[in-house]
């Protein structure tokens, strides 16, 4: 099959790629880009496991193409941590126990930190509508949403400091 | 050996005062509620754990990350019927594709011996276990594999299974225990007879065993019960839904050396039912176990470890296989369909005199329906005189059963626990005191034979009757709180466990278990106790089956209990060196030497372990420790659960408005991840309570095999989940440890079950208890 030439911004990187018409844009991710902190959970959309940032939205990488990614900005787990330092997201996670396996854990964190960029300081309901989207098997998701509320409480005090 | 011992005044005390994290809090946790007196430096603080900053920004590399270069993409064909001859298989469409390498079936295994083989958690025959990896003369259920396929991409590979042509015959299905059992069903082995008090049955049957306990007289406990209460109960099919699907990458070397990386709870399992499979020395095969993304026993049975190692050896190159995860429905897992009958007699004075139980469960399309565990718990929470149990393991043309999370015992506490509510509320008694009243204590002998030690049965009651939730009043129209208790005996297998110590005071620990849930950092935990120094100077790494001393699954609840056992040996052995250390630094004898808190000390003088490890080349060379343990003290864990649930009678939706969940861990050694292991565990139980079921079509397929359809709890879904932490030590281990990963997942379906019965009147007897059902439920009880 003919591969397309692609051109997207990935992490803040252009980025240039092939691949086939059908590769969903999570197969470009861990096959091809070898980003392989977004992962597999179902391909059907219906986990969140792959969830990444493309142009500001949270999408499931699945469910996107590989040639949709052509020119717009992809912001994967990798993407997250600023140089050696971790989001306030991903720090709270670490504290709050909010892991188990982890396989889940990419996916909440994009997630989480797109709730937080957008609504600062999100209710417990509000947590939980939006991640609504994302299965954990193994927490019971009350360390997750506790976590994303440690790490909104966080975010305020340094805007206010 | 520092054993934690439990104080009875002191229990009280702390029973008297205890407080869980209420559901009105959001932020920071109360004290959960400790018994146990024993206080330690290192085990019961809650350290960041070592796996974790790589699990937070994707750096942690699970089986799917793994990309050898040349590797080639497996894919698996699967039957479409529940139950059919297999008349032909013709592969040469396939193999004569561009890209296609290789395509294997049963005929490329070496053939199936009668032999037993272990499989993690029991013992089977091989032949099974070999059936199930690539299907032979027959297919049993929809979804069993028949040809494995290496192919230059993922897409190319499912591309040449579909021109894989199979001939099939289809045959009658059996699709639950009660229907295999009539003596018309199909048989799905012909070879299958029912193993029964010894002797086997005349006949070939679909009944794999059956076994019965007997304690007592429980006709004549019946005859003295004035209240008598017998229902029947049924459960569907559920999986273990584990976010990561199966996965493998094998390599069978040029040398014959067969390495293998994969996603397992069992690395040893892997290689030694792998290697069992293809008539290989064990030696000659390597298992890499890498990050898991979950199991909770679904990852102990081995499925295409060995077709993608035939895969390699025929082409020569690395083949990976990744599931879908309809092939994770389908093909894996999941646990038991059960049919549970249950009688409880008991007098007006609240005592109970006789139980009685028959339990079928579905074991799938091989013998092993952990319907055995299921009778040992069913009742385990009860000190009853007279007691009879008939287990019946039977198999159906459903997908081999795997272990899930305490296996076989939430089946049967769904219905035990209530027909006991049943029995209290007839007798007028409230349900927690009833169950105190019959409670289950040390020297208590279950009617399946062993005589309980140290339990907490009565402490996790009475941490719920004193917990606020319990006093806490429940109003409103259609809302009903339930209480149900739940028993998981753990087991302790084998661990091993090997501690290098670093010049700078820090300490390699090597280890075996595969980490699900922050094991690593629980079993460092053990040893920074023991060497007195803090958690984050150890440095645990979970490594191949050549690099570590021989452990068993991580399963059982035992890897906190027994991996950790042996890390705790391990550093102890470490301490008697640096002694040795020490004392010759000073030209004294080791015995002089003591430790305490990472200090040694002699004679006025003293040195810290970092100091000490930082003089290892002057004092004989580099310190290693190594131990292996087979634990015999293996304490069983008691778990309860407190829920309020509001049930709207006109759509049958049942929303959880609160829930506690209460269990004695022994000793929580990360109280964090204990908490976490008590809320995920709850939390699939109100998933197989409430929604989750393998919804079959007629023709014993499965309809809904997408995590659409089968829907898993979301966050949307659920309140938070409140623990409670019992901590009664388990005086068979070194810091009072029980285990926690499964206990917990026992008492959610009953006690729902009993809060939906408070709300609206209505008794469940099938699970789940979906909207459909609850409104047909509640509609009958209006209309009766």
């Amino acid at each position: 099959m003919n591969s397309t030439h692609v051109r997207a911004t990935i992490n803040g990187q252009p980025t240039e790629f092939l691949c086939e018409p059908r590769h969903s844009l999570l197969e470009v991710l861990r096959d091809v880009l070898q980003l392989t902190g977004t992962k597999e959970g179902c391909n059907d959309g219906n986990c969140g496991a792959c969830t990444v940032e493309m142009d500001g939205r949270i999408v499931p990488a699945c469910l996107v193409l590989g040639v949709e990614a052509e020119g717009a900005s992809i912001l994967t787990i990798e993407g997250i941590a600023e140089g050696s330092a971790l989001h306030e997201v991903q720090r709270a996670f670490l504290e709050g126990a909010a892991l188990q396996c982890g396989v889940c854990t990419p996916g909440f964190i994009v997630a989480s930190k797109a709730l937080l960029d957008r609504n600062p300081d999100p209710t417990e309901g509000e947590i939980r509508l939006w991640l609504a989207n994302n299965l954990c098997r193994c927490t019971g998701y009350d360390k997750i949403v506790r976590s994303v509320q440690s790490a909104a409480c966080r975010m305020q005090q340094e805007i206010a400091t | 050996m520092s054993t934690a011992t439990i104080d009875p005044v002191r229990a009280k005390a702390a029973a008297a005062t205890a407080s869980g994290n209420g559901a009105g809090s959001q932020n920071g946790y109360e004290p959960n509620m400790v018994l146990a007196t024993k206080t330690f430096d290192v085990v019961g603080t809650r350290p960041v754990r070592h796996d974790g900053t790589d699990k937070v920004t994707g750096r942690a590399l699970y089986g799917a990350d793994v990309l050898l270069p040349g590797t080639l993409h497996g894919a698996v064909l699967r039957s479409p019927h529940a139950h059919a001859r297999i008349r032909s298989i013709d592969t040469s469409a396939a193999e004569s594709m561009d890209g296609v390498f290789a395509v294997v079936t049963a005929e490329d295994l070496p053939p199936a011996e009668d032999k037993i083989v272990d499989v993690g958690e029991g013992d089977t025959r091989l032949s099974y276990v070999h059936g199930n990896v690539l299907a032979a003369g027959k297919v049993l259920y929809q979804g069993h594999a028949v040809a494995g396929i290496a192919a230059a991409s993922p897409h190319l590979a499912l591309e040449a299974a579909s021109a894989i042509k199979v001939e099939y015959e289809p045959l009658p299905s059996s699709m639950t225990a009660p229907e295999a059992m009539q003596p018309a069903a199909e048989l799905l082995h012909e070879d299958l007879y029912t193993k029964e008090f010894g002797e086997r049955s005349q006949a070939p049957s679909n009944v794999a065993e059956h076994v019965q306990w007997t304690k007592g007289d429980a006709a004549d406990g019946f005859a003295h019960s004035e209240v008598v209460v017998e229902r029947t109960f049924d459960t569907a099919t559920v999986h273990q839904g584990y976010i990561e699907p199966h996965n493998v990458t094998a390599l069978w070397n040029h040398d014959g050396r067969l390495h293998i990386w994969c996603s397992t709870q069992g690395a040893f399992v892997v290689r030694d039912v792998t290697a069992k499979i293809l008539e290989i020395p064990v030696s000659n095969v390597k298992v890499t176990p890498m990050e898991i993304g979950g199991g909770f026993g679904g990852k102990i049975p081995v499925y295409f470890e060995p077709v993608a190692a035939l895969l390699s050896k025929k082409t020569g190159r690395p083949v990976k296989f990744v599931m879908s995860r309809e092939d994770v429905f389908v093909g894996t897992g999941p646990t038991a369909g059960s049919h549970v009958r249950v009688k409880i007699g008991a007098s007006a004075d609240g005592k109970i005199h006789a139980m009685e139980a028959m339990l079928a469960y579905e074991a799938g399309a091989y013998p092993g329906s952990f319907v055995i565990p299921g009778g040992m718990c069913i009742f385990a929470a009860y000190d009853c005189a007279n007691v009879a149990i008939d287990c019946y393991d039977v198999v159906v043309n459903k997908p081999s059963c795997a272990a899930y999370r305490a296996p076989g015992a939430p089946q049967a506490a769904f219905a035990a626990e209530q027909v006991v509510d049943e029995v209290a509320a007839k007798i007028g008694m409230d349900p927690v005191a009833f169950r105190l009243l019959n409670a289950a204590k040390e020297g208590t002998r279950r009617a399946d034979g062993p005589k309980f030690r140290r339990i907490g049965c009565e402490e996790v009651l009475e941490a719920i009757k004193s917990h606020p939730h319990y006093q806490a009043p429940l109003e409103g129209p259609n809302r009903g709180r339930g209480v149900a208790v739940g028993f998981w005996f753990n087991v302790g297998l084998e661990s091993s466990c090997t501690l290098h110590v670093n010049t700078n005071g820090t300490v390699h620990l090597v280890e075996g278990s595969t980490d699900i849930g922050g094991t690593r950092t629980s079993i460092a935990m053990q040893a920074a106790e023991v060497l007195g120094i803090p958690a984050e100077d150890i440095l645990p790494e979970v490594v191949d089956t050549d690099s570590v001393g021989f452990t068993s699954v991580t399963g059982g609840s035992r890897t906190t209990f027994a991996t950790g056992w042996a890390a705790h040996d391990a550093a102890q052995k470490v301490v008697a060196e640096m002694k040795a250390r020490a004392a010759k630094l000073w030209s004294l004898d080791p015995g002089q030497v003591e430790h305490a808190k990472g200090v040694y000390s002699a004679n006025g003088r003293s040195i810290a372990f970092q100091e000490l490890a930082a003089q290892s080349s002057r004092t004989g060379g580099p310190v290693s420790a190594t131990a292996t343990v087979k634990p015999r003290g293996v304490g069983g864990s008691f778990s309860a659960n407190l829920v309020d649930v509001e049930v709207d009678p006109e759509t049958g939706k049942v929303d959880i408005l609160r829930f506690t969940a209460f269990q004695d861990v022994g000793k929580a050694v990360h109280p964090s991840y204990v908490e976490g292991q008590m809320q995920g565990g709850s939390v699939q139980g109100i998933g197989w309570a409430l929604n989750e079921e393998y919804y079959m079509g007629d023709d014993g397929t499965m309809i809904n095999s997408t995590l659409l359809d089968y829907r898993m709890p979301t966050s949307l879904d659920l309140p938070m989940i409140d623990t409670c932490i019992v901590e009664v030590a388990n005086p068979g281990h070194p810091f009072g440890v029980r285990g926690v990963g499964e206990a917990n997942i026992v008492p959610p379906t009953p006690a729902i079950a009993n809060a939906i019965h408070d709300a609206v009147g209505i008794r469940m007897q099938r699970l789940p208890m979906n909207p459909p059902a609850i409104w047909s439920a509640v509609e009958k009880s209006r209309s009766s």
